[in-house]
């Protein structure tokens, strides 16, 4: 990739990051830095698309240690998850033979597993030492009669937000709007329903919590054409182009694909959540609002009522047990704050929210929800992260699961919600299951045990652990 | 304070109990060099026989009196002589002969029978032979084990109370049914940590661990505690007691040696192991050894881990009383839930369970208690293979028997390291549930290829 096009992709002027000049994306701190590379971005963007062959070309460091390690699920095809890269030798960087082996393993999985498409993705080596992917991919595509789509994603381009860029990009350039839609199934017709199509973006069905709303949405007559990328197919990303409305759910990075249906083909967009109540509530009316039909919007509403009422009666007798927990939510981007939401419609008090990867205007709703005093965390270390949960007080830490043993180690009860967890909490079912949740980890015995001293050494020495070290 | 739900059918069906002659025979098998011979019909012993050697994977050395028609009208003596005859003859350190139903049905003097054995035959006067009433109309194998060892004692013992600490590095053992050969081994090694020398009674860790012994054949058990060390029982400084069950064993032993007991109802979870180091400490005076530390923070470390999965879990659990409360002991330490017990007898340390109602039945009564209240996971024996797939959920084995099964008698379920472990293997299991996973939805409208070839085949 250019340096040219990296710097066009860090142009961002639906981000609030933008407008200050920032580039788009903060440059992350060596010897501080946390989080992935664009590689890791890319793949997590695209990999959700189940009936694709994802092809990792690189040396083994790249797919090996990342397969399979995300909890995204799919209604069909396993292809996902079947781990393919080209596993670079010492002998393939040095003799030059990548490109040829690339060749042969795009060759091999389209023979043994005919998937509806391949997408290679370039990391850092391959980038580095010259293979022309983009000649190898074409030849193949040309040999082979299979879509090959390179995602040209090497680590060093940058963060994990401009790698989703990067594979929002690919889309945009090379799948979208390749095909027209399927008409509505005729089964599927309802009389007085007029179907409206729209795209859900940055949704990766993560513990299959998109089962949680797309019965909702199926309900209103609303067909997603895709959703970029959860349980998705190659053949829906094509469709894409012809949404009457896009959701960006909770991942800002792919916003560049919403700006660009906008712009090429007028779809317009809106940001939201399906995490907490008043959240879904909102994404349901937006899609109403932006689509214009009565008929829709009468639904909706009749839709809200009940499912807000089945919300209140499920969460009825976790509300006593949660009341007044206090909690600091440590977490990327818009789950900054709207998981913020859907805690608080649980009544429990979000003592601090982090801010990193958040905008200007994720930070501006993280102060409406929590208030002008909120106390937000740009920088969460780990001894940072602990600090801050005892000086607030705080009774858990909501973070990504790279910070699960940071919390169990010091005693403190946890709660993953990053995109490796195994629970689904999006729509108003999901907010069962995150009640359910916080308080099997709230109220678990384990914590009085956990902090006791081994009765033997009890008057010896304090058994909580060490405050934070530095 | 826990309910106890009583049997009310008349038919069992898919039985949890195991019977208490077989329990005395095990018990039996936990001293060295010994033999245990039912005094009974010769299936008593034969299943009885099949029962252990699948469990253990051992050749089990158990014999019959071979009651026959003639024997059980006329009158058994002859039988029971001649039977502890031929096996006195290969001389083992000690016989064991519980009775089985038939033979107390009979009427049979069981203490007549054993005295003439002696009075004919004084050249065996150096074979101890145990009279053990088992009839398996009473109790459960955890309850005949206990009677057994009461009697093991009462026939090894010397009664002469006054002894207590002479050697006052041994500590007394009484390990009930619910311990695996693993728990004891473990066990041993964490009394020896503290520098006290353990001497188990019954101790089938060393008979039944599965080892393999230099000896081709053995008509008798190749470990087990020496009848020698029964012996001085007198002489230690305390006696540990593992397991509710072992009441009339402690007793009979505290009687007759006046050493000092400590009772445990079970080993199992935090509380319990802690409570056990605590002794050990304290009996022995010593600092508690660093490794323990070690074991304790690897055993919280796991609870933690594993609380994600375990919490709020639903158990339903069958097993012993013993194991029972140890389960749910353990269970309950990490937020599970034992959402069914079911025990195969009563015994009393059940109401201080901490379970809401422990009903005493069968793996019938599991199965529905379990589909009532939605069980994630079956805890029980081999027995619960079916229930669990006709459930529809995984099973844990634990408790007798474990067929079909290895390694069931090895694995280790007390104290810090035993708790770890399980825990480990639960979450394991309820992991593998993917329990989070919401059932996949097929939009009505979806554009996907294999939703449509599946609607033109339909």
């Amino acid at each position: 990739m250019k340096p040219q096009d990296i710097r066009a992709l860090m142009d961002q002027p639906a981000c609030a990051h933008n407008a200050k000049g920032k580039s788009g994306c903060a440059k992350p701190k060596p010897g501080a830095a946390a989080g992935g590379c664009a590689f890791d971005g890319a793949q997590i963007a695209l990999l959700p698309i189940a009936d694709v062959a994802h092809i990792v070309h690189g040396a083994i460091g790249c797919a090996g240690s990342s397969w399979e390690n995300r909890g995204t699920r799919s209604t069909g095809p396993s292809l996902y998850a079947t781990g393919m890269t080209t596993d670079l030798t010492e002998q393939d960087v040095i003799m030059g033979r990548g490109e040829k082996r690339l060749f042969h393993a795009i060759k091999q999985a389209i023979s043994t597993y005919d998937p509806a498409a391949v997408f290679v993705y370039a990391t850092c080596i391959p980038a580095l030492i010259g293979d022309d992917m983009e000649a190898v991919c074409a030849a193949a595509q040309e040999a082979f009669a299979k879509p090959v789509v390179l995602v040209d994603s090497a680590g060093f381009y940058g963060t994990k937000q401009m790698g989703s860029r990067i594979a929002g990009e690919v889309m945009v350039k090379h799948v979208i709007g390749t095909r027209e839609p399927d008409p509505v199934p005729a089964a599927a017709a309802r009389p007085g329903i007029k179907v409206h199509d729209v795209n859900l973006i940055g949704e990766y069905n993560i513990a299959g919590e998109l089962w949680h709303t797309l019965p909702l949405l199926d309900e209103l007559g609303i067909r997603v054409l895709c959703t970029l990328s959860g349980d998705a197919r190659y053949r829906e990303v094509q469709t894409m182009h012809r949404a009457e409305a896009t959701m960006v759910v909770c991942a800002r990075a792919m916003v560049n694909v919403a700006r660009s249906l906008e712009k090429r083909w007028g779809i317009p967009w809106f940001e939201g959540s399906f995490y907490g109540v008043s959240d879904v509530s909102a994404a349901l009316r937006s899609f109403a609002r932006l689509i214009g039909d009565p008929g829709l919007a009468a639904r909706t509403e009749a839709l809200i009522a009940r499912e807000e009422a089945k919300a209140e009666a499920a969460l009825a007798p976790w509300r006593p047990r949660l009341k007044g927990k206090r909690v600091l939510l440590y977490t990327g981007g818009v789950k900054s704050w709207s998981v913020v939401s859907a805690l608080q419609d649980l009544g429990i008090e979000v003592v601090a929210s982090g801010t990193r990867k958040s905008t200007e205007e994720d930070k501006a709703r993280i102060r409406d929800l929590m208030g002008e005093n909120a106390v937000l965390i740009e920088e969460g270390s780990a001894p940072q992260l602990l600090q801050a949960v005892a000086d607030l007080k705080a009774d858990m830490l909501i973070a990504g699961g790279r910070n699960q043993y940071v919390s169990l180690k010091a005693r403190i009860p946890f709660l993953d919600i990053n995109q490796e967890r195994d629970f689904a909490y999006a729509g108003y079912a999901g907010m069962a299951e995150l009640a359910r949740r916080l308080a099997l980890s709230l109220e678990s015995p384990i914590w009085k045990a956990v902090r006791s001293a081994p009765p033997w050494r009890a008057t010896a020495e304090n058994s909580l652990p060490k405050e934070a070290a530095e | 304070m826990t309910e106890i739900v009583k049997r009310r059918k008349a038919l069992s069906v898919n039985p949890l109990k195991a019977s208490s002659t077989l329990g005395a025979c095990l018990a039996i098998m936990g001293i060295g060099r010994a033999v245990p011979m039912i005094h009974g019909a010769q299936g008593c012993t034969a299943f009885g026989k099949i029962f252990f050697i699948q469990h253990f994977q051992e050749p089990i050395p158990l014999q019959t009196s071979a009651l026959d028609q003639t024997g059980t009208v006329m009158g058994s003596y002859d039988y029971l002589k001649e039977g502890l005859e031929t096996l006195a003859k290969k001389k083992p350190a000690l016989i064991g002969v519980p009775t089985s139903g038939l033979a107390e049905v009979q009427g049979f003097d069981l203490g007549m029978g054993v005295r003439e054995f002696r009075a004919a035959h004084p050249e065996h006067d150096d074979v101890v032979v145990v009279p053990v009433h088992a009839p398996d109309y009473v109790g459960s194998l955890e309850s005949g084990f206990a009677h057994a060892t009461a009697e093991i004692i009462r026939a090894t013992v010397p009664d002469a109370p006054g002894r207590a600490g002479e050697r006052r590095r041994q500590v007394n053992v009484l390990a009930g049914a619910s311990l695996t050969p693993g728990d004891i081994e473990y066990l041993k090694e964490t009394v020896e940590a503290f520098g006290l020398r353990p001497v188990v009674v019954p101790d089938i860790s060393d008979s039944l661990d599965g080892h393999l012994a230099p000896e081709r054949y053995a008509p008798q058990t190749t470990g087990g505690t020496p009848v020698s060390e029964l012996a001085t029982l007198g002489l230690a400084v305390a006696t540990v007691v593992v397991g509710a069950s072992m009441a009339e064993p402690a007793d009979e032993l505290r009687r007759r040696t006046g050493v000092p007991d400590i009772r445990f109802d079970h080993l199992c979870g935090l509380d319990a192991a802690d409570a056990l180091v605590m002794t050990l400490r304290d009996i022995s005076g010593a600092e508690v050894p660093e490794r323990l530390d070690r074991q304790r923070a690897q055993f919280l470390d796991a609870m933690l881990d594993t609380h994600f999965m375990m919490g709020f879990s639903r158990v339903a659990v069958a097993a012993e009383a013993d194991l029972l409360v140890g389960l749910a002991a353990l269970l309950h330490g990490t937020g599970a839930e034992v959402s069914a017990a079911v025990a195969p007898a009563y015994a009393p340390v059940l109401t201080r369970s901490g379970l809401a109602a422990v009903r005493i039945g069968d793996l019938e009564d599991l199965e529905t208690a379990a589909r009532e209240t939605a069980a994630e996971v079956l805890i029980t024996n081999s027995h619960g293979v079916a229930v669990a797939e006709r459930l529809g959920i995984p099973l844990f084995r634990a408790g007798f028997p474990q067929f079909h099964w290895f390694g069931g008698f090895a694995k280790a379920w007390i104290g810090y390291r035993g708790g770890r472990q399980a825990l480990f293997d639960l979450a394991n299991i309820l992991t593998a549930l993917e329990r989070g996973d919401l059932h996949p939805y097929r939009s009505i409208y979806g554009q996907k290829p294999e939703y449509r070839a599946e609607a033109r085949t339909a």
